[in-house]
């Protein structure tokens, strides 16, 4: 198996400065993860499984620790790396489907899929945006309104699409079927197993585990850390 | 605490501009105090921090409308010398004119007023050295039109038009020579939100199609939020944090970040 990350010993601590305290998130949590696999991340609410899923995206920072990234000219530290070179990744290499999707005024929804296509560089990237649109049940009437305006059920799905439309190497999946319908989640579903059997590795956070159920490879089951310390601001 | 970050690696590229170590004081009142910052090319930055914090200083110094009392700039594009700073005035007008639009607040500073909006367009052709009527019309025209302007105002002088409308005069003016680099001086501030928010649409349509370089100043976080790339917190004169966007805004380090994004409505 071809290894995708490796998370060393990552450690983190949200630092509240007005409130001179520090909340511990993780300390020395370890695990991999390699091409086509499925990593589950359980544990109750509030242990942390978004928070992880945002630190290796980088939205959130790694206080130390290591999140070693396998790529073809090189391993590269997602804890560590450029802000330019995250921003790379994240147009090419890694993807983040959450429950929200940003929408920009008078963008229609077919464009808002379509962008990734764009900024990859491919010509003509509509009918592929419409075809992922209609994959998951969008409306062919909406697919040029601006989904600023849409349903939440309505805006998941036009989020499924953009996110889904090109195989990252790594895919950060946080509860991506609250607020869908049966047929949007089935086709969720069916657009996972065909990016896993592609070599995508994955690690979700699933409110009801059960529906990935026969995707899922390994968990990794988050304890919680409740100790409050403080520090000197 | 947190961790030292590398060099790009991935991205290969040098910075389209760098500021290093760029220091300037107003009598005993140091407004930047020893700034560095590097904007890579096709990259949005947003710089945010209270009045005083510098940051319009620091976008005047990119404008060249000053001068420093110590520090290098640098644009990495072909016969620019070394240090910006050092360029006599007449070459640094002509490399302004050339290469770096600007967009200010208030359209006073970037306008004349009772000229027509075509005609302010037209200045910064004139400036590059253009003459031909034929040419200056229409490439005045193209950038009024890519700034989303009505053309049946473009012989209307600024002072008769919308401040949103005057925005997008400015717009035009700044982008007719197609800069390598823009700079936006809060280019949204004073207007009211559904003019704001067509005003961004277009900044950002102009950004995807044309791969600007742009550094935008703000103190309105929401418009730092749709626009920038990256975020650089400044206060008192000096960078306290910067870092992706999402990052800054949903897990700010420092205890200035901390405060001003959970200000924010």
């Amino acid at each position: 198996m071809t290894r995708v990350l490796t998370a060393e010993a990552l450690t983190k601590n949200f630092v509240l400065h007005h409130l001179s305290q520090s909340l511990p998130a993780f300390r020395d949590l370890s695990f991999t993860v390699d091409a086509g696999e499925f990593l589950l991340l359980r544990g109750p609410n509030g242990v942390g499984k978004s928070t992880l899923l945002r630190m290796i995206w980088r939205s959130y920072l790694v206080d130390a620790g290591h999140l070693w990234f396998e790529r073809p000219d090189g391993v590269i530290d997602l804890a560590r790396a450029a802000d330019v070179d995250i921003a790379v990744l994240r147009r090419g290499e890694i993807g983040f489907v959450t429950q929200f999707l940003i929408a920009r005024p008078r963008v229609s929804a077919e464009e808002v899929v379509a962008e990734p296509l764009r900024q990859a560089g491919i010509a003509d990237p509509l009918p592929r945006a419409r075809a992922a649109l209609e994959t998951f049940g969008v409306r062919p009437d909406l697919w040029r309104a601006c989904p600023a305006t849409f349903s939440g059920g309505e805006q998941q799905k036009v989020n499924l699409a953009r996110a889904l439309i090109l195989p990252m190497r790594l895919l950060l999946l946080d509860e991506p079927t609250a607020s869908l319908d049966a047929g949007a989640r089935k086709a969720l579903l069916a657009r996972l197993a065909d990016l896993k059997s592609q070599g995508v590795a994955m690690i979700g956070v699933f409110h009801h585990p059960g529906d990935v159920a026969h995707l899922i490879d390994r968990e990794l089951t988050l304890k919680p850390m409740t100790e409050l310390s403080n520090v000197a601001v | 605490m947190t961790l030292h970050r590398l060099a790009p690696r991935i991205v290969t590229a040098n910075p389209l501009l760098t500021l290093s170590g760029v220091t300037r004081r107003f009598g005993t009142l140091t407004a930047l105090d020893e700034v560095s910052v590097e904007v890579f090319p096709g990259e949005v930055l947003g710089i945010v921090g209270e009045s005083g914090s510098g940051k319009s200083t620091l976008l005047r110094l990119m404008n060249l409308e000053d001068a420093p009392d110590a520090g290098v700039y640098s644009l990495n594009l072909p016969q620019t010398p070394g240090n910006l700073f050092a360029l006599d005035r007449f070459d640094r007008r002509m490399l302004c004119a050339l290469h770096i639009g600007i967009v200010y607040q208030n359209p006073h500073l970037g306008l004349r007023m009772g000229h027509s909006s075509s005609g302010n367009v037209a200045e910064r052709l004139l400036i590059a050295g253009e003459r031909r009527f034929s040419v200056l019309r229409g490439k005045g025209q193209q950038a009024l039109e890519a700034s989303e302007f009505p053309l049946e105002r473009m012989d209307s002088p600024p002072s008769e038009l919308s401040g949103g409308m005057q925005q997008r005069v400015q717009l035009a003016k700044a982008i007719a020579l197609e800069p390598a680099l823009l700079l936006l001086d809060e280019p949204t501030t004073g207007l009211d939100v559904s003019v704001q928010a067509a005003v961004l649409d277009t900044l950002k349509g102009l950004q995807r199609d044309r791969r600007i370089t742009i550094v935008i100043v703000s103190h309105d976080l929401g418009v730092i939020r749709v626009m920038a790339d990256r975020v650089m917190v400044m206060r008192h004169g000096r960078v306290v944090e910067q870092g992706l966007s999402d990052q800054v805004f949903q897990d700010p380090q420092h205890p200035y970040s901390q405060q001003l994004v959970q200000a924010k409505l």
